[in-house]
């Protein structure tokens, strides 16, 4: 399923196929697919423009911007690990203004869905990096990466707790345009990440981005010393999935309307519905595609499929589907298996 | 002296794609695997210096980043199209993994990655520097530089024997070709600066290549600079993504502007001016660095 290579951005309507509905709302944010690339895994999505048209996803979620230029950490700055890797690159960066003139200019002028990531050591810079981004115009969104485990602020996030979060969405939305939707990306190295969910939407926020790493820590045994330069790190990559479909499913439990934006781990189209089915309204992309440059492209039409073939004609049907009553009135065909030709295995008659 | 080095390929590798190549050999030479793989677009537009990333143990590993290999060479082989040879030092799990694969095994492929070797616009003199698996690209190279009519006085060294890389095909390719070691089991009993220096000593180089282990960068860069020769260093940093989006495999290096940046060894590398890597400082965030957060007491 994942064999796929040298996508390009067609869509798959395939001939004869019912025409499906692959459009997106979350909340203001209109997007046509719900694939999104991951902040800090997609830079400034000109990179991934060579191995797909990165005008035919959802959109790109570009890397994390602060104030000022930021050399970020020392390396090491990553490491393997099970299904996943630690990263500790400290947020890496060459300033919002050298961002607006080059990244977000090529972006617009590519034509590219953007939802701007932005970082900050305090709230008040924050604020600062939204007013100048709402001078420059030209994106559709913002994400608050309130929760990137790597920012030295003495040890603490942001994220950690319900008050600093909703200050630092509340100083956001005070600084941008009020039509641009604002999305608080949340950590689940939180012990109830629905209470901070709840508090940053009051604050604010349209919706929340669902989850940043986990921290976490290798130590290299032929130095017998950290293996990163940062000593923690923060952990994606399939690994974390359960922890995303958990921290989605127990948000879009205690707020049914809130809109999320939901990721970690996502490698398959298969992973992007688990997603889906526990309540994002739209799946982003990370670490995988450093497994695969086009993973986004693979997983938008692998998703599609994913969907077809359940009997879904509109992505939003899905949408928090495994949260239904019982009695759902929905038509949907759960016996997949049977229905799903490519699953037919005669390999072993050998005659 | 000015050289005239040609002005390279877009930074962006904006030429790479991803292929599913097939395993063609797998030759054993020493410590080392040669691999032979079909990579077809790839290998047609591969330039000295430039590498491939391979996705390691199958579409459900949990080995998720890709591994870099040196592209060594590269051929247009009737119906297989494009193929390529890489050379594999089995170090770890992937490396390993890779060294196991066998004829007709599928391999996911990226490439050309990364910026090539700058070639010289004319027929200059040009002295190679490999250590271990590092001579791998300097193959291709040499091709490239002889076919400008370049002189290409070639040094390969190791710490071993066993270790030491590509003795038969530099010396078909080279001018001169020396063989170092520092336990003395072949060749000049030393390392490859040592080598390196009587070259500069006894006869006029315009520019220095090299490949291998940062620490012999780091004193090939020194030496060359050192008597004012331009030289080119390939460097081996840490990828994670390889294709320049996730900014882990960076070093400090100081820009025509005199500021030093953290620069994406992927992209912005891995070949860079042998001046203007601040080798001693690489795996740190120097002083003056561009960004650097300033320390409040
Ligand atoms: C531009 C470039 C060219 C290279 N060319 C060659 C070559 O021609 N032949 C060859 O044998 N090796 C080459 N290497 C090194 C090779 O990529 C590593 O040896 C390999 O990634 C180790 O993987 P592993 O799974 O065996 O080791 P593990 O230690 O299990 O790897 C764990 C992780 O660390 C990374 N890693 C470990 N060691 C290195 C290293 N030395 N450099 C970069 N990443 C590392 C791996 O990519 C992986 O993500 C090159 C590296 C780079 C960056
Ligand atoms: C190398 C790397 C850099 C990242 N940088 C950022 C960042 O700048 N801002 C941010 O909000 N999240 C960042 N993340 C977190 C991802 O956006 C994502 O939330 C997380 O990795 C989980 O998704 P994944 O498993 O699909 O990667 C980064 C992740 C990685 C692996
Ligand atoms: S390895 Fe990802 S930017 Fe170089």
């Amino acid at each position: 399923m994942t064999g796929s290579v040298i996508v390009t951005g067609m869509s798959q309507a395939a001939s004869g196929e019912p025409t499906f509905d692959f459009s997106t709302n979350v909340g203001s944010l209109e997007l046509n697919t719900p694939i999104l690339t991951a902040s800090g895994c997609a830079a400034a999505g000109r990179e991934l423009d060579n191995y797909f048209d990165i005008t035919a996803i959802g959109g790109i979620v570009t890397k994390s911007i602060m104030l000022a230029p930021r050399s970020g950490r020392a390396t090491p700055r990553m490491a393997e690990t099970p299904s996943g890797m630690l990263n500790s690159i400290g947020l890496q960066g060459p300033g919002v203004e050298s961002f607006i003139e080059n990244d977000l200019a090529w972006l617009q002028q590519r034509g590219a869905r953007t939802i701007v990531s932005i970082a900050g050591g305090s709230a008040e810079e924050f604020g600062k990096v939204a007013a100048k981004l709402r001078i420059a115009g030209g994106f559709d969104a913002i994400e608050v990466n309130i929760s990137c485990p790597n920012v030295e602020d003495r040890g603490q996030v942001f994220a950690c707790r319900a008050d600093t979060a909703a200050n630092v969405i509340q100083t956001v939305r005070r600084n941008s345009d009020s039509r641009i939707p604002i999305f608080a990306k949340l950590s689940p190295d939180v012990t109830d990440i629905v209470e901070i969910a709840a508090s940053v939407a009051q604050a604010g926020a349209t919706g929340v981005s669902v989850i940043n790493t986990l921290l976490g820590m290798v130590i290299n045994t032929s130095s017998m010393r950290p293996a990163l330069a940062g000593v923690t790190g923060g952990l994606s990559g399939p690994a974390i999935r359960p922890v995303a479909v958990r921290c989605i499913w127990q948000i879009r439990n205690a707020l049914p309307d809130l809109p999320i934006i939901g990721m970690g781990g996502v490698r398959s189209g298969h992973d992007a519905l688990e997603m889906v089915l526990a309540g994002a309204n739209a799946v982003s992309v990370g670490t995988s595609i450093f497994n695969d440059p086009s993973a986004p492209m693979r997983i938008q039409n692998e998703l599609e499929h994913e969907l077809r073939i359940r009997g879904f004609t509109k992505f939003s049907q899905a949408v928090s589907h495994a949260h239904r009553e019982i009695d759902s009135t929905l038509q949907i065909n759960t016996a997949i298996d049977d229905l799903d030709p490519t699953d037919e295995n005669w390999d072993f008659i050998s005659e | 002296m000015y050289i005239g080095m040609a002005c390279s390929v877009a930074s962006m590798n904006s030429g790479a794609i991803q292929v599913m190549g097939e395993v063609l050999d797998v030759q054993r030479t020493g410590k080392y695997f040669v691999m032979s793989v079909t990579a077809p677009g790839i290998a047609e537009r591969t330039q000295p210096g430039q590498f491939v990333t391979v996705g390691m143990g199958g579409e459900e590993s949990s080995m998720i980043l890709r591994r870099s290999f040196a592209i060594q060479r590269v051929q247009s082989r009737g119906i297989y199209g494009g193929t390529l040879e890489f050379v594999v030092s089995p170090v770890g799990k992937g490396t390993r993994w890779l060294t196991k694969l066998r004829r007709h095994d599928p391999l996911n492929l990226v490439g050309p990655l990364g910026k090539p070797f700058t070639l010289p616009t004319k027929a200059v003199t040009c002295v190679l520097v490999g250590g271990g698996y590092g001579s791998a690209p300097l193959i291709m190279l040499a091709e490239s530089l002889r076919d400008r009519g370049c002189r290409v006085d070639t040094i390969i060294g190791a710490s071993t024997e066993k270790k030491l890389y590509g003795e038969l095909e530099l010396k078909r390719v080279s001018t001169s070709l020396t063989l170092t070691t520092e336990d003395g089991t072949a060749g000049v009993h030393g390392r490859v600066t040592d080598a390196l220096e009587n070259i500069l000593e006894s006869s006029q180089v315009d520019v220095v290549y090299s490949c291998g282990p940062m620490p012999m960068l780091a004193s090939v860069a020194e030496v060359s600079t050192a008597r004012k020769v331009f030289s080119q260093c390939s460097v081996e940093e840490s990828m994670a993504c390889g294709i320049g989006v996730c900014m882990t495999c960076v070093l400090p290096v100081v820009g025509d502007d005199g500021i030093t940046r953290m620069l994406r060894s992927c992209v912005e590398g891995p070949v860079f001016r042998g001046d203007r890597v601040r080798w001693s400082d690489v795996g740190t965030i120097p002083d003056g660095t561009l960004g650097k957060e300033v320390v409040r007491p």
